[in-house]
């Protein structure tokens, strides 16, 4: 099968592609940019007029409920969000149930992905055995059976000597860690950021410090036991500050950033919308504008969906008892673009935090377009304005704040390994 | 910019649910308290009832045990005349996998048009007033941390009986803030009513890290230079689960701290009224001679509390959407 | 209707009460204003006849039966009456009646303060209109009217009424 993708506008941050360019995809993969290749005779041509060509997106968050919930949603319903929203490759964090603590679970996943056929899910391991911070997992053979990371699952280890050793045995086979920067005491009860609005609405809070000292502890133990550390989802100015230190001394440091942290702030649980109810928890503006310099100097490499699709009875319930998570996937690609629109990033830097700065943080060869590379690619309407509303979602998660905003741009088609996995129907 | 007027008042200005003080203005809580003197007249007769609400139900829905605010609302309601349903949903509905909106479906269901709720999770009367049918009311008795509306104004109509208004009024809330929904309350009605200053008096663990800006108060942690000069003294209940929860050493440490003591009441000075929203814990919050004492009205609290409520009840069913 | 008509037609009252209350042996009578008019109309009886004291007011704004239409009266007030009214012949005042549903939510509202021996009704205006069996005992003056027209009674002093009409 080959593809030629013709008149779009394609960014490619790993080769600083920023041009009208056409594109090549021959058996899969990138056949030339540019030019055609010699005697390449298109089976079918994509008309990308008007339209930006960039790669797949890749997204280091993204909950599919699959082991464990499939009454919210699973593997297929959220693959298929996922395609929808440019949206190529994504990682499975380790908090299914069961948890992914064993090759088997691992293995299905990948299996159920497979034949869903919409995105690329590469699995979380556990970091510990059943993520219970008492026992570590089996790590080589989780990494064997597909395992791009190992990680907590946003269930932080509460005992330092167990994370510390974790840390070291992920080092030996030379595995990447990620861990949520959450110290379990701190925000044990809490469901909102300890500051005004919680203050005046009497939710209980979650300081900051829940954050820095989790950050704190997990990058002296990264640097003494010399594993690669990744940090989920940052949302505080001091955090920030902290990772730029902790990269200074380790570089391999590397952080990312949920979508809805860079947009909002304490003051949209104002009125206790649940739909608002995220951990860690939207903190001031002061914090969110860090988290948003952060990102456009590069110290926060990738942002990610944290996808969290639930059913309506979580969410239907009073705020401090409603299940934290944002559906995310079809969001992130639009919600990324007005941050561009805010002159917070460049088309391409935007681009880049969603493709090639999640790919170093995985050190996979995806997320670029260079020939002979899988054919990942997200092409959209940068132009399109509309309205987000629930019956948009193929997500069977319909819990976002962002139902009634107004977004620009529009997934038209993905492409995975050449293969088109999702195209927008004809309005 | 808060979103508890809109859905607590119809277009027209009319209070359609009490969830929160916050949202609302001088005019309608003048408006409660005026009514509330209206009520207290009603206590004090022979049949102490009016026909008021005759044909309504009142649904007291306490997940949370109370015994004092179910009470008085339950004779509030009884005598506007009002069909009253006390349900203790303990953990059991929950438990049977009943959600909050099952029960209060069920109970919309049973055409009950008002519901007082009490719940531990701070918004969920908020919650319910979002999900409840047209015309059904939903009143604040207290959610988690966040507000406990009838409690404050109860309150402030006290505190307007002894001082006639609130215009040079400095009052100094003492205690527990951060857990207290009451004081939340207490400190949205004094700055809308128009209170000179309002003073919150406390050690930091029992203080939110933002409340003066969140709340408009000045924060003391001095008791001593906390009640300086003020008309009126709040003291808050402290709960034992404190002590357990690290936030202070020990009820005796407390109590020689941020106690009430006949010493510290004698420095305010003679005119200064000692308020609390019960059950007093003696000897840890105050002194049982000061609870005891001239100047405490505490049990006038309580009297009144049903008053209000009643202002609170009639004013919410006192009209019909659907009418002219 | 001016105030010295006002002023005249309370004289008719406070004489037809005077001789009733003497025909009837009645001692010690009660009287008891409806809140605001029937209060002032009271009021300026209680100085005529030279009864004593002290003037009920009576707040009817919790009896009334529009109660779920139209709310409650912003200006609804604490009745004030005396400790006991058992056994005790009260004369009820009000400055108009037409339908007699405040009359009825004030006989209402004083068996809840007692059991009185026998109410009087007396009235400054009577018109028609009534949906209720409820009739004054005595009154300042009959009226006809259209049944749009509202009569006004304006005080506290000095007293006059006015007819309002509706405006099409």
């Amino acid at each position: 099968m080959k593809i030629a993708i013709r008149g779009g506008h394609l960014i490619d941050p790993a080769n600083a592609l920023d041009a009208p360019l056409d594109l090549y995809l021959a058996e899969g993969r990138v056949a030339a940019v540019g030019k055609a290749p010699d005697g390449f005779h298109a089976d079918r041509g994509i008309d990308a007029r008007g339209r930006v060509v960039c790669p797949g997106l890749i997204d280091l968050r993204a909950r599919l409920r699959e082991p464990g919930e499939a009454d919210r949603a699973d593997i297929a319903s959220e693959t298929r969000a996922a395609a929808a929203g440019g949206v190529t490759t994504l990682c499975c964090p380790p908090d299914t149930d069961p948890v992914m603590d064993t090759p088997a679970v691992a293995t299905l996943v990948q299996r159920r992905a497979q034949a869903a056929g919409s995105a690329r899910v590469l699995p979380v391991g556990a970091l510990t055995r059943g993520l219970e911070g008492r026992q570590l997992s089996e790590m080589g053979a989780l990494a064997e059976a597909g395992c791009v990371a190992l990680g907590d699952g946003g269930r932080p280890t509460a005992d330092n000597r167990v994370q510390r050793r974790a840390f070291e045995y992920a080092a030996t086979f030379g595995l990447l860690c990620m861990t949520q920067p959450q110290d379990p005491q701190l925000t044990a009860g809490g469901c909102a950021h300890d500051g005004t609005v919680a203050t005046r609405l009497g939710l209980p809070g979650i300081p900051e410090s829940a954050e820095t000292l989790a950050l704190a502890r997990d990058l002296a133990l990264a640097e003494e036991t010399g594993v690669r550390l990744h940090f989920n989802g940052l949302s505080s100015a001091r955090g920030v500050r902290l990772l730029g230190r902790g990269r200074y001394d380790n570089p391999r440091v590397t952080a990312d950033v949920a979508i809805h942290q860079l947009h909002l702030d304490e003051h949209a649980l104002e009125g206790f919308d649940p739909n608002c109810h995220v951990l860690p928890p939207l903190r001031t503006g002061a914090d969110r504008d860090a988290l948003r310099n952060a990102l456009a100097q590069g110290h926060i490499a990738a942002i990610c969906s944290d996808h969290q699709p639930h059913d309506r009875d979580a969410k239907t319930a009073p705020f401090p008892d409603t299940a934290p998570g944002i559906s995310a996937l079809e969001t992130l690609l639009p919600l990324t673009l007005a941050l561009v629109d805010l002159g917070l990033l460049t088309l391409a830097q935007g681009i880049e935090r969603l493709t090639l700065g999640p790919a170093r943080v995985l050190d996979l060869p995806y997320g670029r377009l260079d020939p002979g590379r899988s054919a990942d690619i997200c092409i959209f309407d940068p132009e399109r304005r509309w309205t987000l509303r629930p019956t948009d979602l193929l997500s069977h998660g319909h819990n976002t704040p962002f139902i009634g905003r107004e977004l620009r741009g529009r997934v038209t088609h993905t492409l995975l390994a050449g293969r088109l996995v999702y195209e927008e129907s004809k309005p | 910019m808060t979103p508890f007027g809109p859905i607590q008042r119809d277009p027209e200005g009319r209070l359609r649910h009490f969830l929160s003080i916050e949202g609302l203005d001088r005019a309608l809580l003048t408006r409660i308290l005026d009514l509330a003197e209206g009520f207290a007249g009603v206590g004090e007769r022979l049949i102490k009832k009016v026909p008021l609400c005759r044909g309504h139900t009142v649904a007291n829905l306490f997940f949370e045990t109370s015994t004092r605010t179910r009470t008085t609302f339950e004779l509030a309601a009884k005598r506007l005349s009002a069909d009253v349903l006390n349900l203790n949903i303990g953990a059991s509905a929950t438990a049977k996998g009943e959600t909050l909106l099952d029960t209060l479906r069920n109970l919309e269901a049973m055409q009950c048009d008002l519901f007082v709720v009490r719940h531990q999770a701070s918004g969920t009367a908020h919650f319910l007033a979002q999900h409840s049918a047209p015309g059904v009311r939903i009143v604040n008795a207290g959610d988690g941390r966040h507000a406990h509306p009838t409690q404050a104004m109860l309150d402030m109509f006290t505190i307007r009986r002894h001082r006639g208004g609130f215009a040079d009024l400095r009052v100094a809330i003492v205690g527990d803030i951060l857990h207290s929904r009451v004081a939340r309350s207490q400190i949205h009605a004094l700055n809308v009513l128009g209170a000179r200053e309002v003073r919150v008096v406390g050690p930091r663990t029992l203080i939110p890290t933002e409340a003066a800006a969140a709340l408009g108060v000045r924060v003391f942690h001095d008791l001593a230079a906390g009640l300086d000069g003020v008309d009126v003294v709040i003291m808050l209940r402290l709960q034992r689960e404190r002590m357990a929860g690290a936030l202070l050493p020990s009820e005796r440490e407390y109590y020689q701290r941020w106690g009430l003591t006949p010493e510290r009441l004698a420095a305010v000075g003679e005119g200064a009224l000692v308020m609390h929203p019960g059950p007093i814990n003696r000897g840890v919050e105050m002194a049982s001679e000061v609870a005891d004492g001239p100047q405490s009205v505490i049990l006038e609290q309580v009297r009144l509390g049903i008053a209000v409520r009643m202002a609170v009840i009639a004013l919410l069913l006192g009209y019909d959407e659907a009418g002219p | 209707m001016n105030p010295a008509g006002v002023d005249s037609l309370l004289q008719g009252m406070a004489g037809k009460l005077e001789r009733r209350l003497e025909a009837e042996g009645i001692e010690r009578p009660l009287v008891v204003g409806i809140h605001r008019g029937g209060v002032w109309v009271a009021e300026r009886l209680l100085e005529m006849l030279a009864l004593e004291g002290p003037l009920g007011r009576l707040d009817i704004g919790f009896y009334r039966d529009d109660f779920s239409r139209i709310g409650l009266d912003p200006e609804v007030r604490p009745s004030r009456l005396p400790l006991s009214i058992d056994d005790r012949t009260l004369i009820l005042v009000d400055d108009v009646i037409q339908t007699g549903r405040t009359v009825r939510a004030a006989l209402n509202a004083l068996f809840d303060f007692g059991r009185p021996r026998r109410v009087l009704l007396a009235v400054l205006a009577e018109r028609g209109g009534r949906e209720l069996p409820i009739q004054p005992d005595l009154s300042g003056i009959r009226a006809e009217l259209p049944a749009t027209d509202r009569i006004h009674l304006q005080g506290p002093a000095p007293l006059a009424l006015h007819i309002v009409r509706a405006h099409p």
